[in-house]
């Protein structure tokens, strides 16, 4: 029988894969929004789990909403990337540093 | 071991795998690639949980708009990825140490008490309703202002990202079709009136 851990330990691996993966491609900006991706990922599957278990639409709703949310993240992520190449022609992050944070 | 538990423990195996794929690959088409069957495994996780429509979803929105988003971008930035992999080797212990404790940390967390959890009867079926009608009863009774902001934010994320690709390039010589249309016959060609004139001649 899958019982919730299983949903949960999922959710871990996945979310703990995507931590891993921003810190090894600290360079690269796609990499970086794809390892967000993969946590909102991580994060949604423990939502659903929840949902189910706990026999609750509200879980569910709130993923349709994370989706939306993170496919306009996504669209505006990567034309600021569009945008960001075409004036610096790099994509590494440690050369944006203009604002010197 | 049921049907369900080995069909669970495939697709997770498959995407963890293929997210592992994503962090560690050397070009960034296959990275996404592989996220599309990292994304594409668990909406059938998510089947497995009697989420239907979340998983479709899943499938549409992500696989369908946001990874064809992505390759778009790669491949149409031509970045030079050597440089952008330096470091990857001086970070690996680190992001290897965190990501373990952390998944050691939450393991802990997940055992004490939810491994007893059994799996219950499908909420949806218990109401006599779809996945799909319990998720909309839920959506447009109790979330319908969310509701509007949600596509509220989508069109600004559309709007938004048109101003900020376009651009006005100085400099350059381009076509401009409505004056092109708009000409008129007066505007390039002028008529002179004048005698004819033999070679050789004087002009008068």
């Amino acid at each position: 029988m899958i019982t919730l851990a299983h949903f949960l330990t999922l959710g871990a691996v996945l979310f703990c894969i995507a931590v891993a993966g921003i810190f090894i491609n600290r360079k690269n900006v796609i990499v970086l929004l794809m390892c967000i991706e993969l946590m909102l990922l991580a994060v949604n599957t423990n939502f659903v789990a929840f949902s189910r278990f706990l026999g609750d639409p509200s879980g569910q709703v709130f993923v349709f909403f994370i989706l939306t949310v993170a496919a306009a993240e996504a669209a505006i992520g990567l034309a600021i990337l569009v945008v960001l190449f075409r004036n610096r022609a790099t994509i590494d992050v440690t050369d944006i540093d203009t604002l010197k944070g | 071991m049921t049907f369900e538990l080995v069909c669970f423990y495939f697709f997770g195996a498959v995407a963890a795998i293929a997210a592992l794929a994503v962090i560690s690959v050397k070009n960034p088409v296959v990275a996404a690639l592989n996220l599309v069957l990292t994304f594409f495994s668990m909406a059938c996780v998510w089947l497995l949980a009697q989420a239907e429509f979340l998983a479709v979803a899943l499938v549409l929105v992500y696989v369908g708009a946001v990874m064809v988003l992505f390759l778009f971008v790669v491949m149409m930035l031509d970045v030079d990825f050597a440089p952008v992999r330096e470091g990857f080797v001086r970070f690996l212990p680190v992001g290897i140490v965190v990501a373990v404790v952390m998944l050691a940390e939450m393991l802990m967390m997940i055992g004490v008490r939810t491994l007893q959890v059994p799996v219950s009867a499908d909420p949806a079926a218990l109401a006599g309703m779809s996945n799909m009608g319990w998720l909309g009863r839920t959506l447009f009774r109790d979330f319908l202002l969310p509701f509007e902001v949600a596509a509220l934010i989508l069109t600004v994320g559309l709007i938004a990202a048109i101003p900020l690709t376009l651009r006005k390039r100085t400099g350059i010589k381009t076509q401009n079709p409505g004056r092109q249309v708009m000409v008129r016959r007066e505007d390039r060609i002028r008529l002179v009136k004048m005698d004819a004139v033999k070679k050789g001649e004087a002009t008068p």
